[in-house]
């Protein structure tokens, strides 16, 4: 079995920094660290007071041990929770932005030049703390269309801000979405008016580039009646040895007839070999189908960060709402990653999918955790779970953890699981048809995926297949 | 100069030497028959062959082409047109045929620095292929092997052959498992594949299948070597006596 244990010697491929000034604030979180942060934002009162209720509630609560997730204590005061690139007023045009951050950009491919821009995404991309571009913003607005950083948000739709803020994922939900909600320095905002189909794909990169910085984005999604948006997030960071904080939290909320696509790829830097360093991805998000006949679609494919633990859910509220979840988590080397969903049935005849693929590689841990829980008056809920997890070599694990809660008699919920191992034997096979051990994993896990890549827009598909391919280089001989 | 010319070879798995000293030439277009009892080390010269990395040489030489083959990867033999039909076929579940093919196609069309085949001409090319060994578009759009029975698998491996068009075949005992149709189907898919140009050998326990696919070369194959070679009617002759007079002769004369 020698060469399918042979570890990673897998490089990460973004893990470049960009030297470019920073307007930091100094290290540790105090409640004068919110109001400078709410200050710096030029934020509306009720947000600092918002801010201010959050962090007050954040103090009570304790840094969550989960059985399955073994990291050493997080210094919360060790951490630099604002950090700007300087010189960043707002932009109006991209000629204005510092060169060397386009650079950046260009190297992670984030189609921010013109050309690209014409392939029709916007991109709002978020670096550190600050969202730098936000393209093709005149565009949208033509049909009504916010698509915004949260900050601007904040000061041109506070209206909006103020009534969906915290209404899904309120500050008291978890630790970490206490800790984003006191300190968040940006995210996206987009809200798309009624019978609105936005015309393109939103997309927001994510790059965490300063030192000891922990970023703590924010993006709130609002589909109000018949709209449609897809949506998609990326991310990457650069290559430091020591850990880092991502505690992000993602609100959609979809009303009566809307629809809302999330799509996420996420590489950010998994550590080293050694399992040195490495992004801490701790994530609340939630949709609420808040309306009937509202749906709600993650999808997402992990395969970066030293640990995971993000559990996209989805609230059925309204009537015959969908909630779905598809997802890829990889692991290699040392990576963690706990990851599955939550549904919630609380309307009638509301219908989920969760189909979650787990591969473990090196001495990777995958842990799929779900659960599914059906309301009281959800008369005819139906829930289909499929939960298939793909081992390479001997020394990685899965574990999945389905919890099922039905309080309602008519409802239907499915559950199938399912574990294989790509064999020496189907390596020597493949390559007895001149097929290298590579290509050969590459077109196995790209079959076990199947299902999910098929959820994701097209360019996304081809990246993640591509993510999965660079991810598992070297772990096998 | 021979395709395939094996001198003295020893090998097998971990600490125990399975094969004892091989020696068998090969010329293009000849179909050579491998005979023995079981656990004589016919489907681990096959492995040798073909790369295998638990299945290790120890010594002797192993020429293809001109080149020293042991020293080749496994994917690059394959590359270079050394294709071997299992005995026991694995399952890739989640890759179908089609795909699974074409990949290798390419890989070998990219190797050969050739263009990569469109999707077109390769549909065209394994439906031509397809008809050759009466495959059913269902197994070839299913992903490989996953739950074919045993006699679909062993189809498939033909299958695949007639696709990559090898040059050197090893064929791991192809005939078992097949009831009588798909023995004659397979045969003549066999048969449609020899030329002048490639040669291939051909591992059978039965009388049957070279009944279909006359070999020029019969041999047999006990205790890990080579002790008997001869013509088709040598594998008569085994089908009439059995191995009893082979073992006596070779302790014998050793
Ligand atoms: N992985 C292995 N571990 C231990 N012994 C092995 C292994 N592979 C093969 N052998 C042994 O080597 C010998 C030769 O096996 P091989 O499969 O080459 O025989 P064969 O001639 O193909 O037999 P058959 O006609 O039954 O297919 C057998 O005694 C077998 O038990
Ligand atoms: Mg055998």
């Amino acid at each position: 079995m020698d060469s399918v244990e042979q570890l990673a010697e897998q490089e990460y491929k973004w893990g470049f920094t960009t030297d470019i000034e920073t307007d930091t604030i100094p290290r540790g979180l105090t409640e004068e660290t919110v109001r400078i942060i709410s200050a710096k934002k030029n934020e509306p009162e009720f947000m600092l007071e918002w801010r201010l209720k959050a962090y007050k509630h954040w103090l009570t609560l304790k840094n969550p041990e989960w059985a399955y997730l073994d990291y050493p204590p997080i210094d919360y005061q060790d951490i630099i929770y604002y950090a700007a690139p300087s010189n960043t007023p707002l932009y109006n045009s991209l000629d204005e932005v510092d060169p060397e951050l386009l650079e950046t950009y260009e190297k992670l491919g984030i189609p921010l030049e013109e050309q690209k821009m014409l392939a029709g995404v916007a991109v709002d991309a978020v670096f550190d703390s600050v969202s730098v571009a936000t393209t093709f913003r005149e565009e949208l607005k033509k049909q009504g269309i916010i698509f915004s950083s949260f900050s601007e948000a904040a000061q041109e739709h506070p209206d909006l801000i103020e009534k969906y803020l915290g209404s899904v994922v309120p500050y008291r939900d978890n630790f970490f979405a206490a800790l984003n909600a006191a300190v968040f320095s940006d995210g996206s905002f987009v809200y798309i008016p009624p019978g609105v189909r936005c015309p393109m794909e939103l997309s927001t990169y994510f790059r965490i580039n300063a030192v000891d910085t922990g970023q703590f984005e924010r993006t709130l999604i609002v589909a109000d009646e018949g709209a449609y948006v897809s949506y998609l997030e990326g991310c990457t960071a650069p290559m430091r040895d020591k850990n880092q904080l991502h505690a992000a939290v993602v609100e959609l909320v979809a009303h009566k007839d809307a629809q809302i696509k999330y799509s996420t790829v996420q590489n950010w830097y998994p550590g080293d070999k050694e399992g040195k360093g490495g992004i801490y991805n701790f994530v609340t998000k939630r949709g609420l189908c808040e309306g009937q006949n509202s749906k709600i679609s993650w999808t997402q494919v992990e395969t970066g960060s030293a640990i995971t633990w993000k559990y996209p859910s989805c609230i059925l509220k309204g009537d015959r709402s969908i909630g779905e979840f598809y997802s890829v988590a990889l692991t290699n080397n040392h990576q963690v990653a706990d990851t599955g969903t939550k549904m919630i049935h609380v309307g009638k005849d509301t219908k989920s999918t969760i189909v979650s693929k787990g591969i473990s590689a090196g001495v990777g841990q995958n842990i799929y955790r779900g659960l599914v829980n059906v309301l009281k008056k959800a008369d005819g809920a139906r829930n289909y779970t499929q939960c298939d997890s793909m081992l390479i070599g001997d020394r990685c694990g899965a574990h999945t953890f389905p919890y099922i809660d039905v309080s309602n008699s008519t409802a239907n919920v499915e559950h199938e699981a399912s574990t294989a191992r790509i064999s020496e034997d189907q390596l020597f096979y493949c390559k007895t048809r001149g097929i290298s051990t590579e290509d050969a994993i590459s077109m196995i896990i790209n079959g076990f995926c199947k299902e999910v890549f098929q959820e994701l827009p097209m360019e996304f598909a081809v990246e993640a297949k591509k993510l999965l391919g660079i991810s598992l280089e070297g772990s096998v001989g | 100069m021979a395709l395939l010319e094996i001198k003295n070879l020893h090998g097998g798995i971990r600490d125990l030497e399975i094969l004892k000293g091989i020696d068998l030439s090969i010329n293009e277009g000849e179909v050579h028959a491998i005979m023995g009892p079981n656990g004589s080390g016919k489907s681990t010269l096959s492995k040798v062959l073909s790369g295998h990395e638990e299945y290790a040489p120890t010594s002797g030489e192993v020429i293809y082409k001109g080149q020293d083959l042991l020293d080749m990867t496994p994917e690059d033999r394959a590359k270079e047109g050394v294709f071997l039909a299992f005995q026991y076929p694995v399952e890739i579940p989640g890759v179908s045929n089609a795909y699974f093919l074409r990949t290798a196609i390419n890989e070998r069309r990219v190797y050969d620095g050739k263009e990569e085949m469109s999707a077109g001409d390769f549909l065209r090319h394994m439906r031509a292929k397809m008809k050759l060994v009466d495959m059913d578009e269902a197994l070839a759009n299913r992903p490989v092997n996953e739950d074919f029975s045993g006699g679909e698998k062993k189809r498939n491996e033909i299958f695949h052959m007639a696709v990559l068009e090898p040059t050197l075949s090893i064929l791991d005992e192809t005939d078992s498992g097949l009831d009588i149709d798909a023995l004659k189907v397979v045969s003549y898919g066999i048969n449609q594949q020899r030329s002048e140009k490639n040669a291939m050998i051909v591992i059978t326990h039965y009388q049957r299948l070279l009944d279909y696919v006359v070999p020029d070369f019969v041999h047999v194959m006990f205790e890990g070597r080579i002790v008997k070679s001869g013509t088709k009617e040598l594998a008569l002759e085994l089908e009439e006596r059995g191995y009893d007079w082979i073992r006596e002769e070779t302790t014998a004369a050793g």
